[in-house]
């Protein structure tokens, strides 16, 4: 009995281990706009359904090869990211927090209309070129697009932290985010990185897109994904790239494990509540995060 | 309320102040008054008159969140659950003990006021984005546990049906009953809504809106001030959950999920944070948003699409719509129709010398 307890833990801990690197990346999208720009993206989520969208639609409806589909997800979101700065948050530059929180929510009803409305409301299936049948190894139960996601994360990870500890433009980056007058002043075109930073998360929004389409398939409930985005970025705190790693981790093993051991009690639904309930402990206790930088401002 | 004054000679505060600054105004409003109690209930149809009631249940829901968001610069994106609070509390008093609507709805909307206070709490130590996405936890913490206690939900479908209220051995029924008990409840947070913004507590809201450590220092008690300005604008919402029960004669937490707090942030958005007036406007055209897009695509959307297909874009219309107009004013008009309202008066003001 204690023997298929312990397989039953070990099952749900890969489990949440998986599922919260594959979160990780999405919240990876949310943090570089934060870090950057100190703008919340409330349609982190949406962004990630429309690249699914794109390259569900390019794989489907036009028949295009998988590498084109993905190539158009990326392109599509990057070109996306540069016009939604132009057009849009660069007005709102300087103004109260709210306004930048409704416009993106706005944004979010948007895409969500215009996705079902160009390429229908059905669920698309993108297939990409992995084995269904999971890889079984003793207790653990680890289907293969889980492991592409992980590696994903990690493999961005990796790319950031050069990206923001080596090369020129990330360091530039950084000091766009510490301070834009001494940034500005230093002869930084701050509006340019604006602009790279929400680039940047078009290029990690597809390839969340592309994964998580492909394993929960494409429709507008694909925007939900982003819900996770909150708990795991106030966990890991709003500016910090390991935190997106770490506080996905945290959130995908708590709800795996809550679901697992919950769920047969309270009837269902423990996934979509533990997230929450961790991060109110979060916002109460270290309201900064893991990571996060220590000036929240508080009243 | 289109005046023409020569001048504005205020010597005292009573006068600045005042609900009414001309006579003009007070005639503007017994107008409205006799519009809206004489006129309209007796020449429109029932049709009409419902998409007046929903009109009336979301001036109430705006005005509250108004005072939280626009008067005391709080945000609060669980503004829908708060009101599912007030509709099961409501909903469950009436069923299980039979209470009348006069004792559950001030129940249902005390409940939301507390629920909507413990969800406030946070607002002490943090704000801004961190409030937003504690409010947002607290909506999916609210519509989880009603959906999951049966206790609350009262089954599986979590539905509760209410009986008509009734008033005065009348039973409410008709859209037209229906038109005047929201009325009445209209005109009340109409008026309360402009008392308080004028009254001690508002001139407080707005010092903690503006900037609240200032506001502390010139001692302002922020502590009670803000968890006053959650509990009433959470009041609001739950009186507006309770009608909005009684109008569908169901409670069900369907009706209030997160899209409901967006749509209320639109409301007043559009119509003008931090303004009576502007939540008006904001819920009249957040209401009537999507019934003229059916309409049209109803009408003529058969010329261009097949049947199948404007069903499809009817919804997915509302939405593009809906978030292209709250982007469209934030960008071009943050002060919303209000704003808009305002310059079309100081138009006419000096109209035909405008110079």
């Amino acid at each position: 009995m204690l023997d298929v307890d312990w397989q039953f833990f070990v099952l749900l801990m890969s489990n949440g281990i998986l599922i919260g690197l594959m979160y990780s990346l999405i919240a990876l999208g949310f943090v570089l706009v934060y870090k950057a720009t100190d703008a919340i993206n409330f349609a982190q989520g949406e962004f990630v359904m429309i690249a699914g969208f794109v390259a569900a639609a390019f794989l489907g409806v036009y028949g295009a090869p998988l590498w084109l589909a993905i190539a158009a997800g990326l392109a599509g979101m990057v070109g996306f990211g540069f016009g939604l700065e132009r057009v849009v948050l660069r007005r709102l530059i300087g103004r109260p927090i709210i306004a930048v929180v409704m416009a993106t929510i706005g944004l979010a009803a948007i895409l969500r209309g215009v996705g079902p409305l160009t390429w229908g409301a059905e669920t698309k299936p993108l297939p990409l070129p992995i084995r269904d049948e999971p890889f079984v190894w003793g207790p653990l139960f680890i289907p293969p697009i889980q492991l592409v996601g992980a590696a994903v994360s990690i493999g961005f990870l990796v790319a950031f932290g050069w990206f923001f500890l080596k090369s020129r433009r990330g360091i530039a980056m950084r000091a766009v985010a510490d301070s834009q007058q001494v940034a500005m002043a230093m002869g930084i075109n701050v509006e340019r990185y604006f602009a790279l930073a929400w680039a940047m998360t078009g290029v990690v929004s597809a390839l969340g897109g592309i994964i998580w389409g492909s394993l929960i398939g494409v429709d507008v409930f694909l925007a939900l994904v982003g819900f996770k985005v909150f708990p795991v970025v106030i966990l890991g705190g709003l500016d910090s790239i390991p935190g997106a790693i770490l506080g996905g981790l945290i959130i995908g093993i708590v709800e795996n494990v809550a679901a697992g051991y919950l769920d047969p009690y309270v009837g269902g639904g423990t996934k979509d509540f533990a997230p929450y309930v961790v991060m109110i402990l979060a916002l109460m206790f270290r309201p900064y995060g893991i990571f996060g930088k220590r000036i929240i401002e508080r009243v | 309320m289109i005046h023409r004054e020569c001048g504005v000679f205020k010597t005292t505060y009573e006068a600045d102040m005042a609900l009414y600054p001309l006579p003009i105004a007070r005639w503007t409003v017994a107008a409205i008054a006799v519009l809206m109690f004489l006129m309209l209930p007796l020449s429109v149809e029932e049709y009409y008159l419902s998409i007046v009631n929903l009109i009336s249940i979301a001036v109430i829901g705006a005005l509250g969140l108004n005072i939280l968001v626009g008067y005391t610069g709080q945000i609060s994106v669980g503004h829908g659950a708060f009101m599912s609070v007030g509709a099961y509390t409501a909903a469950n008093f009436a069923v299980r003990l039979d209470f009348p609507f006069w004792l559950s709805l001030p129940l249902g909307g005390l409940m939301a006021a507390a629920v909507g206070a413990v969800v406030g709490v946070p607002s002490l130590r943090i704000k801004g984005l961190y409030l937003a996405i504690a409010t947002l936890a607290g909506q999916l913490i609210i519509e989880w546990t009603i959906n999951h206690v049966t206790f609350i939900s009262g089954g599986v479908q979590a539905s509760i049906e209410v009986p008509r209220p009734r008033l005065f051995g009348y039973t409410i029924h008709s859209q037209r009953h229906m038109y005047f008990f929201l009325l009445f409840f209209v005109v009340l947070a109409l008026v309360g809504t402009m008392n308080l913004v004028r009254s001690r507590i508002g001139r407080a809201f707005v010092a903690i809106r503006d900037h609240d450590i200032a506001a502390e220092i010139i001692g302002i008690n922020i502590f009670r001030y803000k968890l006053l300005a959650f509990a009433i604008s959470s009041f609001y919402a739950g009186v507006t959950g309770v009608l909005y029960t009684y109008y569908l004669g169901v409670a069900n937490y369907e009706q209030y999920q997160l899209v409901v707090s967006i749509d209320y942030l639109a409301m007043i958005i559009i119509g003008g944070l931090g303004s009576v007036l502007g939540s008006v406007f904001g819920a009249i055209f957040v209401t009537l948003l999507p019934i003229l897009i059916r309409y049209a695509m109803e009408a003529f959307g058969g010329i261009l699409f097949s049947a199948s297909a404007v069903l499809n874009i009817i919804p997915n219309l509302r939405l593009i719509l809906f978030g292209a107009l709250i982007i469209l004013f934030l960008v071009v008009e943050p002060e919303g129709l209000n704003r808009l309202w305002r310059n079309i008066r100081t138009y006419f003001r000096v109209w035909p010398f405008a110079y």
